[in-house]
């Protein structure tokens, strides 16, 4: 190829080909130490419990009183106190259960399939995304355990052996989704303990050094003896690669499972295949949605602006929106479908939704999932921290609206108009349903009271002085 | 350290440091390997479980399906075979790193909390053949070492 240098025109081939380099984003800002990280994290458990805390935690605890009032009420009588009748039967039970599962998956996404992607700005989010994950799921099951109405053969579900000696229908898609949401959960939990071990550490020998020995011996029997031996990050970090390598095909199995509770059915509306992938973006959306919701305050309390920064809110905007715009695109697939399909059960199903009963909630969908995401194109809008909170809070709502849309507008108007109803909550679902969020807010500040809510171990690693090679780039 | 030949000594460090394990010349994690007989315990598991429940001890007919298919027990053996990995893996973990552990005489070193830190330490046990008080405190120094200490097992 020497040659073809002296020759006038440049070579149609490169010789070599020189990818740009570009410069890295900075995950933890104005080059804090590794002993500033260790102090920030630890004294948020360490310091005085703040007066915001506790009103926070009344508060809370006052919200989850309505669902163990709601849930008591329901045991005492039976489940006909909740609104549901022919023909929809399976109403804010199942909305709220999917609800609160499909926030959970951010969590997850965050933890594993970012960390297979070796997305680093990972870090800072990821311990408060996966506690979020798991406390969701605890709402979550709280709805299919209760609806079963005799609570106490709730164990039915899982394959113990009983006095019938009848087994439980594997061929049910609601079979398969009582074993993917409990593998789920205890994933979830595992994941995350195995990445608090290392930082259970570091608060066990801080409350020896600074004499607290309950405290020390509480942190301490579940650090498991961690004392940061090298040849035990070894194997640590390959078992934290290979749980991140399973959750991701798990994660992607849950939501993908949910969505078969409907999706295997032969109900209009719901007997289709872009089920899967439409509730996994969804599930996305909606987590990505409670992690902004949650992050930018405790950001803002706690003044974590160096490792929560403005390149962190940037990628999760990015995420909602992407995920935003795929659930829209499924929408509008719905529709095509339905249309190119032909089935005349089918296209009614849809022109339902859109401009029957429950248009209200149709409409209140499509504006908080497929338009509020679309301001996060805007940088202006991404720096705004105030203006993202409340959109996410949008994301939320518009995210239950959805399964609300799917599930009910579905059932009420099936096969046969003569068996068509409305269907309305009763009280006592409302009160269940709304104490869910003071369970999740009183389990999100205890963990964030007692344990840490970054991890201050892979924080250090991400740090530009961990960087063995000085910022150069080495791959 | 390990030019010198030693084999019972350690790095305690507050993060996993990129590079280490070779520089200590620690051999690749086998924790792939109690995954991949947990994950294949666990999809055995699911299999089989629903063979037996469905087909084997109370054979029932329900919506004239086949009393059992691996089509529509996949996605229960899918689940499992997760379950039984994630299982696996942090058990062979713990088990290769001999933990949880009561009491090691790191821990009692009255430094330990800023290894958690930002502090990075060498640890080399007597119990090596190669170790020898002064030597090794020589050799120890002469790497750059401060502070060096011994500590009672």
């Amino acid at each position: 190829m020497a040659h073809a240098e002296s020759a006038g025109p440049a070579p149609a081939i490169l010789q070599e080909v020189k990818p740009a380099v570009l410069p890295r984003a900075t995950l933890v800002e104005n080059n804090r130490s590794f002993a500033w990280i260790t102090e920030k994290i630890c004294s948020i458990i360490e310091g005085k419990t703040p007066t915001w805390w506790w009103v926070c935690f009344i508060v809370a605890c006052f919200v989850a009183s309505f669902t163990v009032a709601g849930i008591t009420y329901l045991v005492a009588v039976g489940v006909g106190v909740w609104g549901h009748a022919n023909p929809v039967n399976w109403a804010w039970d199942i909305v709220n259960f999917v609800f609160w599962i499909g926030i959970g998956h951010a969590g997850t996404l965050i933890s594993a399939i970012l960390c297979l992607l070796r997305q680093r700005w990972r870090t800072s989010i990821n311990r408060a995304a996966e506690a979020m994950t798991i406390f969701a799921v605890v709402c979550a099951a709280i709805f299919p355990v209760f609806h079963v109405g005799r609570v106490w053969y709730a164990w039915y579900l899982f394959p113990i052996p009983n006095s019938n000696v009848i087994w439980q229908n594997f061929r049910s898609p609601l079979e398969w989704d009582v074993f993917a949401v409990s593998t789920y959960g205890t994933v979830s939990v595992l994941f995350w303990y195995v990445g608090l071990i290392p930082d259970l550490a570091v608060l066990r020998d801080r409350f020896f050094a600074a004499g607290n020995k309950l405290r020390s011996f509480l942190y301490g029997l579940f650090a498991l003896g961690w004392r940061g031996s090298n040849r035990h990050w070894s194997n640590y970090e390959m078992a934290y690669l290979i749980l991140a390598g399973v959750s991701t095909p798990l994660v992607l199995s849950v939501h993908t499972i949910v969505s078969f509770d409907f999706a295997v059915s032969l109900l209009p509306g719901w007997h289709t295949t872009i089920f899967p992938p439409y509730f996994v973006a969804g599930a996305i959306f909606s987590g990505f949605g409670m992690v902004l919701t949650l992050m930018l305050p405790l950001r803002a309390i706690y003044k974590l602006e160096d490792l929560i920064t403005q390149y962190h809110i940037d990628c999760m905007c990015k995420i909602t929106l992407a995920t935003g715009t795929i659930v829209g695109y499924a929408y509008a697939m719905e529709f095509f479908i339905a249309w190119y399909g032909a089935n005349p059960y089918e296209g009614f199903a849809f022109i339902n939704r859109a401009f029957g009963h429950y248009a209200w909630a149709y409409w209140i969908m499509i504006a908080c999932n497929v338009i509020t995401p679309q301001f996060f194109w805007f940088k202006k809008v991404r720096e705004n921290t105030a203006f993202v909170w409340i959109l996410s809070i949008f994301v939320n709502v518009g995210m239950w609206f959805e399964r609300f849309v799917i599930i009910v507008t579905s059932l009420a108007r099936d096969f046969l108009p003569s068996s068509w109803g409305y269907y309305s909550p009763s009280i006592v679902e409302i009160f269940t349903f709304f104490g869910t969020f003071g369970v999740f807010s009183v389990l999100f500040l205890l963990f964030i009271r007692f344990l840490p809510i970054m991890p201050m171990a892979e924080l250090k690693a991400v740090t530009p002085q961990a960087d063995v090679h000085a910022g150069h780039d080495h791959h | 350290m390990r030019d010198a030949g030693f084999k019972h000594w350690d790095c305690i460090t507050p993060f996993p440091v990129h590079g280490l394990d070779k520089a200590m010349g620690v051999k690749r994690s086998i924790v792939p390997r109690f995954s991949l007989a947990g994950g294949i315990l666990g999809f055995c598991t699911g299999m089989s479980l629903i063979w037996w429940t469905g087909a084997v001890d109370y054979p029932l007919i329900v919506g004239g399906k086949p009393y059992f298919s691996p089509m529509f027990a996949f996605p229960v053996a899918y689940e499992l075979t997760i379950l039984f990995t994630a299982f696996a893996t942090i058990g062979g973990m713990f088990f290769l790193n001999g933990l949880p552990k009561h009491y090691h005489p790191v821990l009692k070193y009255d430094q330990i909390k800023r290894g958690m830190d930002d502090l990075f330490f060498i640890v080399i046990e007597s119990r090596d053949p190669r170790f020898h008080a002064t030597n090794t405190r020589t050799l120890l120094e002469k790497a750059g070492g401060t502070q060096i200490q011994e500590l009672e097992a």
